[in-house]
């Protein structure tokens, strides 16, 4: 019979949530001892980890390195066991360097790189569990890794996904909303300034709802560096405390 | 904001696959009673004063249907007399799950203010959401939920009781549902027990759909059908192909016969011929079914017999199988056998409300009656009533509720009265409803959308227009037209060339995007045209007056004007919305008359007879690529003013303007279709005819055969060719029969987005690319087709909507939906009209040709009247009359008689009112003369009760 309904007339979504809600949020920073910076993130069932080194000395050539600020190096991929059909992933599919490339731009955008002149920044960024989004999973792992290292930022980056279904915009879309049907835009954003970092949209989308739907992804990016912010201070709240003894 | 969370893990079968979703559990959904003050509801859409009077429960009280009480009882939960449900998620899922009409109609119940139905999103409340358990299966758990639900609901209630207490009652039909409630302390009622209570209205009990408890009684024991298989079986048994899925079409002519199509992939559809009651299996028209194919040696051949069922009002079962033996004799015979199958299961019910007659029982006592649907194809109904005595005579609404496999017929119940038969009133609103063609009133909201009067042209919309009013236009239209949505004029330009408009009623400027006026045309589609009634797509203001291109007022138009030399080529072309004021609105009688007179030279008839002369040379070019011309009877009625009844018929004559004004018209078209095209290569919306399949012109081959001719019907340009050289010269109709055989042979000519199709070719026309563009008053391709032109030309914004090639074809296949139901019913409106024409003048007699040759009989023609009749060679009542049929010919021998197609016959033509429901036109054979079998002349007084014409 007909597809899923995934607005209803009450204004619930499939799961629950209401046009504007985001998913459970939850992460932990500091994950991994060995690294420089490390993080945990639950956005909903998508689940990512992410691990910062550096800044450290360029490695492999020395071609690569740039004389005035740091190279961001980003590496995305995905656990063979994240999806509901098994697959083996090999790295550097078309996909995760494409996703690679978009986290890289993103964090070029918000680390103060020129602080770092000839050196390097690496990223690493898993997804253990994929429920849509994971290109924002990604970037709000990333900036807690990269707050857990220390490495000076702008601001944080926040990002999400925001969709569009029956005339109206829905935030942070979990699988079953991605792939039914209908417009995904991913944005990243700084939420202080306002500005943003990265903006995509695959599928065709009428100019007029264009805004709407950009005003809705940035709300929703507001909300997630709320969230962010406040595990950042619980994290050093709870640092804090154990330096103190 | 508080979220929980948990989570459901569902597998889905092909392949293990785990899916884990959330489910977030909320605290911030209301209970939605005015009564609450614990919820924090702005709205709220109870009532705090429930009160359906009852004699079950006397408190006030809310309802609770279970899923099963709304799929089947939702004529009851439309009543104004039920208010203050609650409708639970669970339910509103399985609902749509499982019916779409049901789901679309009970979402319109929610959207009624007036009705305080309210939708409780209990899955994603936090207290009474549940989890299936182990071993449950997903009907019990919903059966659960309703339960924690409804048990939530009076616990959450009880609490704010003021005065008398407010209750919930849960209706369900389910027994082991109902105990289980009860166990729960909840108070429970089966449907037809509380509506029974009901004090303010007992005609609801009629409405009572009969559930599966009750039709046990209703029926004898006997198994007349084979039982349908469940919906797992069918789904394997299609899987591994042994059975076919396909929509049955039951046969109008023959009840015993149907055929169900089976869509095998794009292009290819197959059909299965159904025999016999028991092989058609309780299948209903438009029912989606499963069928297993008999053995090739069991296959038959469709009889070209017209059965129809009128036994007795009462159970008789044996008369059948003496109808289904009679079957099997005339079967034994036939050469070209067909696919032969039988109905094995259903998968989809297409059930709508029918319109139709009660056939009273016998028995005067007697509360179950026989329904007979105005639809022939729709097999009787059995209702339960206790109204018969009112409702004979009526023309009523009935539902089908269920057709158990004892029963020969199905069971259903009343809706509504519609009125007394044979009113013209009762059966144009039977015929609309029948076509569901949208007649209601334009609703407050849609009026709204509406210019304010005084409407002027403003300084505006002069700025972005081109001022037209100088131009010497005119409109050239059918007698008492108001609705003029085309405009035409030509003039000598200085360079020696001609300047041609065609002006277009610029319907887009009033109708914007995506408000309710605008959804209401959508809805439409088109304007229907009935005998003496027309129900306008858009609302009078506009079709009638701002919109149409009247003379001597200023209107806004939409303008594609061409520069042509004397040869009709066109060397230039432009598209503008523009300001016209036309100079005369002509019928076509007057422009031909103003064209023909060479005494009248004024700007006008110039501009006339110049388009006259170009379009007769486009019409030379149109026919010279290949263009049809083929010709229908069209039958007009001159109505009475005052009584409104058809007192002289007439088929439409056809003048040299009505095709000069087609001519521009499809050029203007064409044009349009050209440019939106090239602009909007994705989401255009054009229209093509496809090429009939060469088979479907068997009939016509046999026609012309006949008659030693040759048709050739290789492409287009052959099938016209042939037609046109296809003349006898003793026989001048000839050739205008064979043409509307060749009418009757062609597809139907449809809408399309450009980006999902990509055969655009319209055969009628034999042009590469099509649209419609001229007529925005009364079809709405037209409007959407305007505002693209208007966005192609940066003459107006465009929309979301109008970029989307999905929403175009969705809305594509509403329209061709409403132009085929508007086409059926303006000739149900004219078969009605010419059956009250013939009821006022008595007995006719009258000279026809023979269109189709039938097995026992022969379908006729009268060109006078454009009326097609049927000459039957088999009656019940008497021994019927020795005859053969050849297939071949096809010819049809009677008592020595040879009929030919086209043969020439004499036949008298009556209003035969017998059957008060499907009263008809009854033919009978004057010549030749058949002893036995014609009648003789003079049995009537043809001119007797001719009404006056003169005064
Ligand atoms: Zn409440």
């Amino acid at each position: 019979m007909a597809g899923l309904e995934l607005l209803s007339d009450q204004g619930y979504r499939l799961d629950g949530r209401k046009a504007p809600e985001l998913r459970k949020v939850q992460a932990r920073m500091s994950v991994f001892a060995q690294a420089d910076g490390s993080a945990y993130l639950e956005q909903g069932n998508t689940k990512a980890l992410a691990v910062v080194y550096g800044p450290h000395e360029t490695r492999g050539s020395r071609s690569k390195s740039l004389h005035d600020r740091a190279v961001i190096n980003c590496q995305y991929s995905m656990a063979t066991f994240s999806t509901a059909e098994r697959k083996r992933r090999p790295h550097g599919d078309r996909k995760s360097s494409e996703m690679s490339l978009h986290l890289k731009q993103t964090f070029e955008a918000a680390v103060l790189t020129q602080l770092y002149p000839r050196s390097q920044i690496d990223i690493y960024v898993k997804i253990l569990q994929a429920d849509g989004g994971n290109y924002s999973a990604c970037v709000n792992a990333a900036t807690l890794a990269l707050v857990d290292a220390g490495i000076p930022m702008r601001d944080y980056v926040c990002a999400c996904t925001a969709g569009f279904v029956e005339e109206t915009p829905l935030a942070d879309l979990c699988h079953v909303e991605e792939s039914g049907g209908g417009t995904s835009l991913s944005l990243a954003l700084l939420p202080r300034s306002g500005n943003i970092a990265l903006l995509q949209m695959d599928a065709r989308l009428h100019q007029d709802h264009l805004d709407t739907l950009i005003e809705a992804a940035m709300t929703a990016c507001k909300g997630l560096s709320k969230v962010l912010d406040s595990v950042v201070r619980q994290h050093l709240k709870e640092v804090s405390v154990l330096t103190r003894d | 904001m508080l979220k929980s969370k948990t989570f459901v893990k569902k597998t889905r079968s092909g392949g293990v696959l785990k899916i884990v979703r959330e489910h977030y559990l909320r605290d911030d959904i209301w209970c939605g009673s005015e009564v609450c003050k614990e919820c924090k509801d702005e709205a709220p859409v109870l009532q705090a004063d429930a009160c359906i009077e009852s004699t079950l429960c006397v408190s006030p009280h809310y309802l609770i249907p279970d899923t099963n009480v709304v799929l089947h009882q939702i004529d009851i939960l439309e009543d104004p007399l039920i208010k203050n449900v609650i409708i639970l998620q669970t339910v509103l899922q399985e609902v749509r799950h499982r019916s779409a009409t049901v789901y679309k109609r009970i979402k319109d119940v929610v959207h009624d203010k007036e009705k305080h139905f309210y939708t409780f999103t209990n899955e994603h409340h936090r207290y009474t959401f549940i989890e299936r358990e182990p071993g449950e299966s997903a009907n019990d758990r919903n059966d659960r939920a309703i339960r924690v639900a409804a048990k939530w609901y009076s616990d959450h209630l009880v609490k704010e009781t003021w005065g008398r207490p407010l209750k919930v009652v849960l209706l369900t039909n389910d027994r082991a549902n109902k105990e289980m409630a009860e166990e729960h302390g909840l108070l429970v009622y089966k449907c037809d027990e509380y509506i029974k209570s009901l004090i303010g209205n007992p005609e609801l009990v009629d409405r009572l759909a009969l559930t599966s408890d009750d039709q046990n009684d209703i029926t004898g024991s006997k198994l007349l059908f084979s039982e349908h298989l469940p919906l797992s079986r069918i789904q394997a048994g299609i899987k591994n192909g042994v059975l076919l899925q396909g929509t049955f079409h039951a046969n109008r002519d023959n009840y015993l016969e149907g055929t169900v199509l089976i869509q095998q992939d794009e292009k290819d559809v197959t059909e299965v011929l159904l025999q016999g009651l028991q092989n058609i299996n309780r299948a209903v028209n438009q029912d989606v079914v499963a069928v297993e194919l008999f053995p090739k040696e069991c296959w038959v051949a469709p009889l070209s017999v017209v059965l129809q069922d009128d036994g007795p009002n009462d159970e008789d079962a044996e008369e059948d199988e003496a109808q289904n033996k009679y079957l099997q004799i005339l079967t034994s015979k036939s050469i070209v056998r067909k696919p032969t199958g039988q109905v094995v299961g259903i998968i989809k019910r297409n059930w709508r409300p029918f319109c139709g007659m009660l056939s009273p029982s016998q028995i005067k006592e007697a509360t179950r009656h026989l329904f007979t649907p105005a639809d022939r194809r729709i097999p009787r109904i059995r209702i339960e009533t206790r109204q018969a005595a009112t409702l004979v005579g009526q023309k009523i609404m009935v539902a089908i509720d269920g057709w158990p496999k004892s029963s020969r017929y199905p069971n259903g119940h009343f809706v509504r009265s519609l009125g007394t038969a044979g009113d013209k009133e009762t059966e144009t609103e039977v015929l609309l409803l029948e076509h569901d063609v949208p007649h209601q009133p334009f609703s407050q909201a849609v009026l709204s959308f509406l210019p304010k009067m005084p409407w002027n042209i403003t300084e505006e919309d002069m700025k972005v227009r081109v001022d037209l009013r100088h131009l010497c236009v005119c409109s050239v239209d059918p007698p008492g037209c108001t609705d003029i949505d085309d405009a035409l004029h030509s003039r000598e330009l200085e360079n020696g060339n001609i300047e041609v408009g065609v002006h277009i009623a610029d319907v887009s400027h009033f109708i914007r995007p995506g408000n309710a006026l605008d959804e209401e045309a959508a809805k439409r589609g088109t304007t229907v045209y009935l005998c003496g009634k027309r129900i306008d797509m858009v609302p009078e203001l506009l079709s009638s007056n701002l919109c149409s291109l009247r003379s001597n007022v200023e209107r806004l138009a939409f303008s594609c004007i061409w520069e042509m030399n004397h040869n009709a080529e066109v060397l230039n072309i432009r598209f503008t919305k523009s300001v016209i004021n036309s100079k005369a609105s002509l019928t076509y009688a007057e422009a031909q008359m103003r064209i023909d007179d060479t005494n009248i030279n004024d700007d006008i008839t110039k501009s006339l007879r110049c388009l006259n002369k170009l379009a007769k040379i486009l019409k030379g070019q149109r026919t010279e690529k290949g263009a049809l011309t083929l010709s229908s009877p069209e039958v007009r009625f001159h109505i009475d003013s005052e009584t409104h009844d058809p007192i002289d018929l007439q088929t439409k004559e056809l003048m040299e303007t009505n095709s000069m004004v087609e001519e521009f018209m499809l050029l203007a078209n064409i044009s349009v279709a050209q440019k939106i095209y090239d602009e909007f290569s994705e989401c255009a919306v054009l229209r093509k005819h496809p090429s009939p399949p060469p088979s479907s012109y068997d009939i016509l081959f046999k026609a012309a055969k006949s008659r030693n001719l040759v048709i050739l019907t290789d492409s287009a340009k052959a099938l016209a060719d042939s037609l046109n050289n296809a003349t006898i010269e003793s026989f001048p109709y000839f050739n205008t029969l064979l043409r509307i055989l060749a009418t009757r042979c062609m597809m139907q000519a449809v809408y399309f987005c450009s980006g999902m199709d990509s055969d655009f070719h319209h055969y009628g026309l034999a042009s590469p690319i099509y649209t419609h563009f001229t007529s925005p008053i009364r079809r709405y391709a037209d409007i959407i087709v305007h505002r693209l032109l208007a966005v192609a030309i940066n003459a107006d914004t465009t929309y979301p909507d109008l970029m989307d090639k999905h929403k175009q074809a969705a809305l594509c296949n509403n329209l061709n939906y409403r132009h085929k139901m508007a086409q059926y019913a303006q000739r149900a409106s004219v078969a009605f009209h010419t059956q009250l024409f013939f009821r006022n003048k008595g007995i006719i007699n009258e000279e026809g040709f023979i269109l189709f040759v039938r097995k026992n009989a022969i379908i006729i023609l009268i060109p006078k009247f454009g009326l097609e009749g049927t000459v039957f060679f088999e009656n019940k009542d008497k021994p019927s009359p020795d005859h053969s049929f050849d297939s071949e010919g096809p010819t049809l021998t009677v008592e020595k008689h040879t009929f030919h197609m086209f043969d020439k016959v004499k036949v008298t033509i009556s209003l035969d009112a017998s059957n008060i429901q499907h009263q008809r036109i009854r033919m009978a054979l004057i010549e030749p003369v058949i002893p036995g079998v014609s009648v003789a002349v003079g049995e009537s007084e043809p001119e007797a009760k001719k009404p006056k014409l003169d005064r």
